[in-house]
């Protein structure tokens, strides 16, 4: 009966997606009329790169916030999985390809991300807490007990894999060209399967269900506290993976580059329309809202606003997105209550 | 005999010393709607959760069918057939009532993947259980209180269910949404599956069930058929205590209104209501939930500010458009849900009490004269008997019935002339509902006007000397309640 396309439509504008999306096309348009340049080939290719970092610690954000819980500490957890990997390869002489350093972090990444798991699933502690704690923890971990150091020199399979590309895009009229790194592969592939993992198994509706009403996960069956210990370790495994790509696309280890990254990821992901209580969220939103965000900070520069005051746009985008979902949440649950009310009154009428 | 499906025997059950259950045995047969009645903190949910399995017991066992367990896990109480609804319903508000109804069954089934299309059947299936039918993809999130339940029942008949435990289940429903759910209850008694309601609410006991067991302080006080209970000692055996109910007659009502709303309309709520409230004596507006009830009494607080009308206090007009001008008009208004709407939770008994009037107590710099705000406190504390060791505790620390009396000390402390309370005992066990009527009978007595606005119509009739009647959004009748009847007000609600 509320299959019609109108309908179909309504109902998607009732979401945030639509707006965001809206948005960050008029940016897009506005930023093309003044510099001619953001359609460019290189300058797609260009975003593209720089979304590849964010967008994955924002997918991590993602999972963990429509869980109900936050995560601060994946900018520390990748940072520190990334130089111990590296360190380790370079004092072990790592001559090998990428597969081995991604393992390694990986393995590393699940580690820690047990450690967030283990307080925050197990021991039942607020999330924010436990990973403000175990942020400082792993960057004392770096710092201290690695006795972190930039490293200018990374292993060989890293910086070719960092150099390595799928095409490249040339600006006719520049002729500048940018590369499409091969990591760009890594995101898709991580975006695709946490798609099919939220939408076709248990775990991912777990994930939305524990989002949703926890005691009422519990009291279906869902093995809640396997699930979130599960997924802050996939969630440390994810930002791990990003660290390393981080560390191939610089061609260097900078230990501290990535920390502080937590707010604007979160912000993207929120930007999205995911909901920071929890439950509700969709991947297509978190990485749109990401690429605004990315593309903020990136393209400002082409319209003439110094850098300097990039930070002011991301704020006020952020303030700006996240009122306009929260006035759609509030419409949207009142627009479905009038309709609930004037259903019930047919049937008191019959 | 038919053979008992469940029978607990010699239940007890402690935490940290305190006996919540002390030799509790009840037996329940299939088919059988069975009601276990009890004030708050009697044992009730403890002892559900025993039969659940949420809970071991300490010592005595659970019989299913015949077979002893001395301690069930919430996994063989499911095996066993035993489902069983919370108050919340257990749903999730952010997922689709199609997953919200295909989700337990397919986490039972062990299920790894999901299979939307399948869930779309195993939804369907469990609609048509009980002939229910919503659109399967809204969010549960935006359905009704009533409408949520009939998801968790249809959910919970997903698994060759042979006994529903309903906790408290008509807490939230309109009167309509009551006797929907007890068709659909009966209806179940049908196919052989057994009900243990679990309820405070007198008439609704008498109603559905056929048995009632009572618990009073962890103890079995009474059972047996519920044909042979009369209300008077339902209600001793569930607080202990006797109970006349004193059907209220004004005192002394004054000649002229104290207050009189004249045309007063609100678009799309309220559409010209006149009515007039006389010193001394309580009156009551019933109606169903969407009848405008809620509506009016916020326009009365200046909540909802009002498109055309006029209110007259001693027959003068006087403009309510914000709650501090009805305070000032010396109107307070005791809301529908106390919890959310009038009390500061965290807050100590004693700020709660004194809020609206803390003015009062201070001196030349606005700083706060303790001593005066003491005693005042203590005034309310003793006049309203609220069971405090010491009234700076946290608010949320008292019962439903302590907070509702805080809810009232808070306005009484402002020297009212009209108090409006909205749905005064909603999830107010009967101990502390009586005691609240006797509050407010003898507050119309020294010379408050009164309005209860209420759907439960037994403490409408009891309490209030005239009654109106409202239907979407108008008055539709005003009636006098010496005279009337609960059938002739619901004819006029409906």
């Amino acid at each position: 009966m509320q299959t019609s396309l109108p309908f179909t439509i309504k109902r998607i504008f009732r979401r945030n997606e639509p707006y965001v999306f809206l948005v960050l096309l008029a940016l897009c348009v506005l930023i093309e009329i003044r510099s001619g340049q953001f359609f460019s080939p290189n300058n797609l290719v260009d975003i593209s790169s720089a979304l590849v970092v964010p967008g994955l610690f924002a997918i991590g954000a993602f999972l963990v916030l429509l869980s109900g819980g936050i995560d601060v500490s994946f900018p520390a957890l990748a940072s520190l999985s990334a130089y111990a990997t590296t360190k380790l390869l370079l004092v072990m002489d790592y001559q090998g390809g990428i597969l081995i350093p991604i393992l390694i972090a990986l393995l590393i990444g699940a580690v820690l991300g047990a450690f967030n798991g283990l307080f925050i699933s197990i021991l039942n502690l607020p999330a924010l807490i436990v990973t403000l704690g175990s942020s400082s923890v792993f960057k004392g971990v770096m710092q201290g007990a690695l006795n972190s150091k930039q490293l200018t020199v990374i292993p060989i399979g890293m910086q070719e894999f960092g150099k390595s590309s799928l095409f490249t895009a040339t600006n006719s009229i520049s002729g500048l060209t940018s590369r499409m790194p091969t990591s760009f592969i890594a995101f898709i592939l991580v975006a695709v399967a946490v798609f099919f993992m939220l939408r076709f198994t248990m775990f991912g509706r777990g994930i939305y269900g524990i989002g949703g009403s926890e005691v009422s996960a519990i009291r279906a069956g869902f093995r809640v506290k396997r699930t979130k210990f599960m997924l802050y370790v996939m969630v440390g495994m994810i930002a791990s993976l990003a660290g390393v790509i981080r560390t191939c696309m610089m061609q260097q280890c900078h230990p501290t580059n990535m920390l502080g990254m937590e707010m604007n990821i979160i912000a993207g992901v929120v930007l999205g329309g995911t909901l920071i209580t929890g439950g509700r969220g969709t991947l297509f939103g978190c990485v749109l809202g990401t690429l605004l965000i990315v593309i903020v900070e990136n393209s400002l520069i082409l319209i003439g606003v110094p850098t300097s005051f990039k930070s002011v746009f991301t704020g006020a985008l952020i303030i700006l997105g996240t009122s306009v979902s929260a006035y759609q949440m509030m419409r949207s649950s009142h627009s479905q209550r009038e309709k609930l009310l004037s259903r019930r009154e047919v049937v008191n009428e019959n | 005999m038919v053979e008992s499906l469940l029978k607990t025997v010699d239940i007890y059950k402690s935490f940290a010393g305190v006996q919540a259950l002390k030799g509790v045995s009840f037996s329940l047969k299939p088919g059988e709607i069975h009601c276990l009645a009890g004030e708050n903190g009697s044992g009730k949910s403890t002892l559900i959760k025993v039969i659940s399995g949420v809970y071991a017991p300490t010592s005595g066992h659970i019989e299913f069918s015949g077979r002893t367990y001395n301690k069930i896990t919430p996994i063989e109480a499911i095996n066993n057939g035993i489902q069983v609804i919370y108050q919340d319903f257990s749903v999730f508000p952010n997922l689709s009532v199609m997953e919200n109804l295909a989700l337990n069954s397919e986490l039972a089934d062990n299920k790894r993947f999901v299979n939307w299309k399948r869930m779309r059947k195993i939804a369907e299936e469990s609609l048509s259980k009980i002939n229910f039918s919503i659109d399967l993809d809204l969010d549960v999130g935006s359905l009704t209180v009533a409408e949520k339940q009939m998801i968790a029942i249809s959910r919970a008949l997903m698994f060759n269910t042979r006994l529903i435990i309903m906790d408290e289940p008509t807490t939230a429903l309109t009167k309509r949404e009551v006797q929907q759910l007890f068709k659909i209850i009966l209806k179940l008694k049908d196919q052989g599956i057994a009900i243990l309601f679990v309820s405070h609410k007198l008439n609704e006991v008498f109603e559905i069930s056929e048995n009632f067991t009572i618990l009073r302080n962890g103890e079995k006080v009474a059972e047996g058929e519920t044909s042979s209970l009369n209300t008077d000692q339902f209600s001793y055996h569930m607080t202990g205590r006797e109970f006349e109910a004193k059907h209220f007659i004004p005192a002394e009502i004054s000649k002229k209104p104290i207050f009189e709303a004249k045309d007063i309309s609100l678009s799309g709520k309220l559409e010209d209501i006149s009515f007039s409230l006389f010193k001394g004596e309580i009156l009551g507006i019933t109606g169903l939930l969407d009848s405008g009830r809620s509506e009016l009494a916020l326009s009365m607080f200046g909540m909802n500010k009002i498109d055309s009308g006029t209110f007259e206090l001693n027959g003068k007009v006087v403009k309510i458009d914000s709650p501090q001008a009805a305070i000032e008009n010396k109107i307070g208004y005791v809301p529908e849900d106390r919890l959310t709407e009038g009390l500061f939770l965290s807050q100590s008994i004693a700020d709660n009490i004194i809020i609206s009037v803390i003015d009062k107590f201070t001196g030349k710099a606005g700083i706060l004269d303790n001593e005066k705000r003491e005693k005042e406190i203590k005034l309310w504390v003793e006049e309203l008997s609220i069971a405090t060791p010491d009234p700076n505790n946290e608010c949320q620390t008292l019962s439903g019935g302590n907070q509702q009396r805080i809810a009232l000390a808070k306005w009484l402390a402002c020297n009212l002339d009209i108090l409006i309370l909205n749905g005064p005992t909603v999830g107010v066990d009967i101990g502390s509902k009586h005691d609240i009527h006797e509050i407010l009978q003898n507050l119309a007595n020294k010379g408050l006007g009164v309005i209860i606005i209420s759907d439960d119509l037994p403490e409408i009739l009891e309490n209030c000397s005239r009654v109106l009647v409202m239907k979407s959004g108008k008055i539709v009748s005003d009636l006098d309640a010496k005279t009337s009847d609960e059938q002739a007000i619901l004819s006029y609600m409906m």
